[in-house]
């Protein structure tokens, strides 16, 4: 059996380009209907990368912006596996993160929040899965930062994540929450994902058998990308 | 109760956000962190074919340039060869060749550019193929989930492409066209929505 195309997507199971409660939505979502394609050779490549395209210690965000010292917050490894939909390790695939830090301030020169930058936190951050499908950062848990959309909008702590996969039909922007956050249920941006299953989708467990003692707490967050089927029978993208 | 399938679901999308550049290219957030940051040779110095810039900006609703955007594009090489393995002739693409890259847009102008060269025909499902195109995925501030499109040139023959030919409405297929502006300048206006919406995809 020879992979194929990927599955449908769920586009149920995904927020809608247009959100009420996400105003910034409103303008820069598309009306008409979006145009299906079955994959070709155009959807089910993508490109790939190699341990020559990351430094040493892009994956320790605890260390690689360090000037002074160690970034002030809540010591955390984020860990977990990407898989596909058929429960397949995505291997040697790129992950990349970033975040605001522990005070809720993103190192970005559009950012205006009062509380302070910290000069040994960049928030960003980039790994390769290993070949199980694995990955893990270490960072500072970021901080809740409030946002204009209504007047008092606030954002769960979240770091955004960003996935390839193996195939251009599999690329993948999302965010990770904290279990347990209460700003989680009141999040506009949240609210966006009709689906509770699907928001729980994005809740990232503690996870104490990961947390290192005396050092470090853990979340786990596995995150999913489109699977694909197997050719039972002769109907391959290129052609018969 | 019937058996359960136990496939998994994929991962919901959430948006990129305004601070993509932090992750993604944290040069334009005001910062260096990493030794390079990727996406920015598609081509490279060597592989063959015609070298061209491509420029536009990404429009809203009520017609304004959206300056917080990211843009990536993956495309073939000259002879429409994928750099991948599950292309059958990717042993053969050409030297150096990336097919990925990554821009965002300018924070005042929303203007965004890459150079790359123009790619070939690509082998398309059943034996028909597709005229040269770039294979692009936006993300931004208020794009709940990434939006998919493909550009094609105003100076090849699309008329037998078979993506462009599943568009209903056969005047929509001009917005996926890339004006020629001069030798090797084309210039792609995307937008969002409203008038001359941009066909987007769901790949």
């Amino acid at each position: 059996m020879k992979p194929a195309e990927f599955y449908q997507r769920d586009r149920l199971w995904h927020p809608p380009a247009y959100a009420q409660t996400y105003k910034t939505s409103l303008p820069r979502s598309p009306r008409q209907a979006l145009l299906s394609l079955q994959g070709s050779m155009s959807e089910i490549t993508g490109p790939t990368f190699g341990h020559g395209n990351i430094g040493p210690l892009d994956h320790d965000l605890i260390k690689n912006y360090a000037k002074t010292g160690d970034p002030v917050g809540e010591r955390i490894i984020v860990h977990g596996r990407v898989l596909d939909e058929n429960g397949r390790p995505v291997p040697n695939t790129l992950v990349e993160i970033w975040q605001a830090n522990a005070g809720g301030r993103y190192r970005h020169k559009k950012d205006m929040y009062l509380a302070p930058i910290d000069p040994n936190f960049g928030g960003c951050g980039r790994t390769l899965t290993d070949e199980n499908g694995y990955y893990f950062f270490r960072t500072v848990k970021p901080g809740a930062y409030p946002w204009r959309n209504w007047v008092n909008n606030w954002r769960p702590a979240h770091i955004h994540v960003s996935v390839f996969g193996t195939a251009f039909a599999q690329r993948l922007i999302t965010q990770m929450y904290f279990e347990g956050d209460p700003l989680i249920a009141k999040c506009p941006i949240v609210q966006t994902i009709p689906d509770p299953k699907a928001i729980e989708q994005l809740i990232a467990p503690l996870d104490m058998n990961a947390a290192i003692p005396l050092d470090s707490l853990a979340y786990k967050f596995d995150i999913v990308l489109r699977g694909r089927r197997s050719t039972l029978f002769e109907n391959r993208p290129e052609g018969n | 109760m019937p058996q359960p399938l136990d496939y998994l679901k994929e991962t919901p999308s959430q948006t990129a956000g305004p601070y993509v550049h932090i992750g993604l290219a944290p040069g334009a957030a005001g910062f260096q962190i990493f030794e390079r940051e990727l996406g920015w040779d598609i081509a490279g110095p060597d592989a063959p074919g015609e070298r061209i810039r491509v420029e536009g900006v990404v429009l809203d609703g009520t017609v304004a340039p959206v300056k917080d955007v990211m843009l990536e594009v993956w495309q073939a090489d000259a002879n429409g060869i994928y750099p991948h393995p599950e292309d059958p002739r990717a042993t053969q693409v050409a030297k150096g060749f990336r097919g990925w890259g990554r821009v965002i847009t300018d924070f005042d102008t929303g203007l965004w550019a890459f150079d790359t060269i123009k790619p070939g025909p690509v082998m398309g499902r059943n034996g028909r193929p597709m005229s040269p195109h770039l294979n692009l995925w936006i993300v931004a501030r208020g794009i709940n989930i990434g939006l998919n499109t493909r550009m094609y040139f105003e100076d090849e023959d699309n008329s037998a492409d078979p993506v462009l030919g599943l568009i209903e409405q056969a005047h929509r297929r001009e917005t996926l066209l890339a004006s020629k502006v001069s030798p090797g300048h084309y210039r792609f206006d995307i937008r969002l929505q409203g008038e001359g919406e941009t066909v987007f995809m769901d790949i």
